[in-house]
């Protein structure tokens, strides 16, 4: 029995020596990996994917998938840009009402799933290609160039009683992608407090215990007295609120919100989480899995274009990363059964 | 093999990480034999016949087959699923094989259609002519073109039996085939199963119905614990019976069993704790009764007489219709289990796998799923009362487990149940229905389910229990009701119970005498 603990606690730990395994042959290959300054770009890379992996993950916890996230990100990059440009907004007003936006649109997600009852690759299917086409109409299919730059001169412009917004959102937007705390990124720490709250929701939490026993097995999470339909419910706000925090690091980042694009983001996000352990099953997986993926496939990103290796290369190997991790896992499992 | 055996395994080992699911079991079947095998739950039957199958590949051991008289004697150290169909084993499993949406012709040829010439187009016609010819031969009747979905489970199961003698099996093996049955398909199944072996069919028959053992089976083979205990040729005097059950289940437990039902002392109270008035909705009818504090009150009937549907109702996971639900003298109208279970009503159903246990979590965290929001601060668990609460119910009720922090798929049957029933200690039920309480339980862990019964109601807790059973229905019960297609049909008191008058309620009829009564 304590030699069976051991084997569960590596196999479940065994994705962290993937990373490391992957780290060094990076490292090896090009010793500017390891240095501080291509960390700490790493770590602004992959706090976008880290932050709407939370929220996926629960999804996937429960059986259920979010195919919405990149329209989500999208629309926030947009509406957000637009309230602060074409309609000079605080910024953080504009932020908090993108990321309620946001969590809205997933409670929509959770009313489709669970309330009418529509499967959730089609209820998210179907919110991905509304958002994103109501982003395309609200930009008109252009870019809101210069969020960062321009944002305040803009609302100059306009009323004058929205200046002294304007002035205070210039002097605040630049926090995100310029600042930290000694060498740490703002959006890494943010990512990492994120996790912090994802983990204390699945290990603290009566509702991780729910999360797990909805996965596990609906019907009788439900007769166990749990109100399946309203864990739906929060599941998907969940996932568009954790979406949309991604989407104001995106928008700080690139300080540009373009509807076209972030495509195919959310199929890198089920990546990370998939090759962080959570089956697509239901009712299995842990945030440190998620962790550990989403800095596998964060790392593998850079690692490659360190590499010069091209970006249609890039695909290929993030797509046999996936088959491979998942297959691996699952013929263990299919072995282990017979 | 000096005998004609079809079919040896020879010092059968199946070993999984950290689990040794059959330790040493050998078995004979005899050409023309119904063997019955027989063992508590977690015994290693189910294992036993998948390595016959090819599902599981044993550790050790041999597979010996003869499928031909003067045939050789082919060996195995594992077989595949095809090999299997070549040598001519078949199982039926407790769940079929069946697309619902084929017809019972096609289901028989499923992956091997019989096509016409040019190889291309299957050949409906041939495969439905086929398909009457095995139906034909095992005297029963069915449509070769009815879609399985529309069979009833006993038809569907015939499917699947004439399926395996459509290809020419010689071995069948049968895993509880009786369980899903109602009475009347249950005998339809034994008239195909003696029909088999008066063909010239070996059948190694699983069940825990021990009469249908006796009733069928030239000898009776008995593992523990993964272990070769004996086999025993079955004695069909009838005089013997009740002799030999004793010893079969002194085999299998191995340890004496006194007594089947644990004695009570009368506990019933005054206090009604639930009364139905004129209850309707989700297929029941009008349907009355009350259960006291202290009480067993059983619930008799048929398979689908509408038992389980009123259990829904009472417990909020459907609907009722009309009629008034009045509890600890409140009227209620629970609209979801959460709701009844705040009330105090638990409901322990039939099928554990499916609506009982979740599976795949933690026995702690069964015990505690609907106590939670109870043991949290805010939304914190309260992790020390978590674990107490579930060492606690795993020392009261004896769950046998290395630790409650094993998944509940690992526990026996017997032992997955206690854990349902300690979920609801938990949550402090006043009432607590179950549904087929011991369906699928072995011998030992049946007694135990009978002595927390017991527990349960001298400490003024009432009991709805519905049972198929009927030794366990009249065992257990203070009173009985019974019911048929959705109807009150009778009810007994103890001085009353009788087999007979269950059984002729059960199947619709009023008995003369008691008519005016209703």
């Amino acid at each position: 029995m304590e030699q069976n603990r051991f084997a569960a606690a590596f196999k479940q730990n065994a994705i962290w020596l993937v990373f490391i395994i992957e780290i060094a042959i990076f490292a090896y290959f090009n010793p500017k990996f390891l240095s501080l300054p291509n960390i700490i770009n790493i770590s602004r890379q992959v706090s976008y994917y880290g932050i709407a992996s939370i929220g996926m993950t629960f999804v996937i916890l429960i059986a259920g998938i979010d195919l919405s996230i990149a329209s989500i990100v999208v629309l926030v990059n947009v509406v957000c840009a637009y309230l602060m440009m074409n309609m000079g907004w605080n910024m953080w007003l504009a932020i908090i009402v993108s990321i309620v936006m946001a969590t809205l649109i997933g409670i929509l997600n959770g009313f489709m799933v669970s309330t009418i009852g529509i499967p959730a690759i089609i209820a998210t299917f179907a919110s991905q290609t509304i958002f994103r086409g109501l982003a395309y109409i609200l930009s008109g299919g252009l870019p809101i160039p210069d969020v960062l730059r321009y944002a305040p001169e803009v609302g100059l412009n306009g009323n004058p009683t929205l200046s002294f917004f304007a002035r205070w959102t210039l002097n605040h937007w630049s926090i995100f992608p310029k600042t930290g705390i000694g060498l740490i990124p703002v959006c890494a720490i943010i990512m990492v407090i994120c996790f912090a709250i994802g983990s204390f929701i699945l290990n603290k939490s009566y509702f991780g215990r729910y999360f797990y026993a909805i996965g596990g097995n609906e019907e009788a999470a439900e007769l166990s007295g749990i109100r399946v339909s309203k864990m739906k419910y929060l599941i998907y706000a969940l996932s568009g609120f954790f979406a949309g925090l991604a989407g104001i690091i995106v928008l700080s980042r690139t300080g540009s919100a373009q509807a076209s694009s972030l495509v195919g983001f959310e199929f890198e996000v089920i990546t990370c989480v998939v090759l962080g352990g959570v089956s697509v099953a239901g009712g299995i997986g842990h945030m440190s899995g998620v962790i550990a993926g989403v800095l596998i496939i964060g790392s593998l990103k850079s690692g490659m274009v360190m590499m010069n290796v091209s970006e249609y290369t890039q695909m290929v190997v993030q797509g046999l990363v996936l088959a491979i991790a998942v297959g691996f896992d699952c013929f263990s499992k299919k072995r282990n059964a017979s | 093999m000096s005998e004609d055996y079809v079919l040896e395994l020879e010092h059968i080992r199946k070993e999984y990480p950290g689990v040794i699911a059959i330790k040493d079991v050998t078995l004979q079947l005899r050409r023309g034999d119904i063997l019955g095998l027989i063992g508590e739950n977690g015994a290693g039957k189910s294992t036993l016949i998948k390595c016959c199958s090819g599902a599981v590949i044993p550790t050790s051991g041999k597979i010996k087959v003869k499928k031909d008289k003067d045939g050789e004697v082919k060996e195995f150290s594992r077989m595949t699923p095809q090999l299997a169909a070549e040598n001519g084993i078949a199982i039926i499993y407790q769940e079929f094989n069946n697309v619902g949406e084929l017809s019972a012709a096609e289901n028989m040829f499923l992956g091997r259609p019989i096509l016409k010439k040019n190889g291309i187009v299957i050949d409906r016609k041939a495969m439905e002519e086929e398909a009457a010819k095995a139906f034909e031969q095992l005297n029963i009747k069915i449509n070769p073109r009815t879609l399985v979905k529309n069979l009833s489970v006993g038809y569907q199961q015939m499917v699947e039996i004439a399926k395996a003698i459509q290809q020419n099996a010689q071995v069948l093996i049968m895993d509880e085939p009786s369980a899903p049955l109602t009475t009347n398909e249950v005998e339809s199944m034994f008239k195909v199963v003696e029909l088999l072996k008066s063909k010239g069919v070996s059948i190694i028959y699983i069940s825990h119905r021990l009469e249908e053992i006796f009733r069928l089976s030239d000898r009776i083979e008995v593992i523990r614990d993964g272990e070769y205990v004996d086999t025993l040729i079955t004695d069909k005097d009838p005089a013997t019976i009740p002799h030999q059950v004793d010893d079969l289940i002194k085999l299998m437990v191995g340890r004496e069993m006194t007594q089947k039902y644990p004695p009570r002392e009368p506990c019933v109270r005054d206090e009604v704790v639930i009364e139905l008035k004129d209850v309707s909705g989700n297929g029941d009818e009008n349907i009355s009764f009350k259960v006291h504090a202290g009480e067993v009150l059983g619930l008799g009937g048929l398979v689908g007489a509408g038992r389980t549907e009123i259990a829904q109702v009472i417990f909020g996971a459907r609907p009722k219709d009309s009629g008034q639900i009045i509890f600890l003298g409140q009227e209620i109208n629970p609209r979801s289990p959460r709701e009844a279970i705040n009330l105090g009503i638990a409901l322990l159903p039939e099928d554990r796998k499916r609506h009982g246990a979740l599976l795949t979590n933690s026995i702690k965290n069964n015990i505690s799923m609907p106590i939670y929001e109870r043991i949290s601060k805010g939304t914190v668990i309260d992790k020390k009362r978590e674990y107490s609460i579930a060492e606690g119910y795993r020392e009261d009720i004896q769950i046998k487990c290395p630790s409650i922090h094993q998944l509940v798929k690992n526990l026996s049957g017997g032992n997955q149940q206690k854990v349902i029933l300690a979920k609801w200690l938990a949550a402090q039920s006043k009432l607590i229905i179950f549904d087929e309480p011991t369906r699928g339980i072995d011998v030992g862990a049946k007694f135990e389910i009978y002595k927390l019964i017991n527990d349960l109601v001298e400490d003024g807790v009432a009991v709805l229990m519905i049972s198929s059973e009927m030794e366990e229905l009249i065992g257990m019960s203070d009173r009985i009701m019974v019911l048929a297609e959705g109807k009150m049909m009778g009810e007994l008191h103890k001085d009353e119970f009788n087999a007979d008058t269950i059984m002729t309620y059960a199947s619709g009829v009023i008995p003369e005498n008691k008519k005016e009564a209703i």
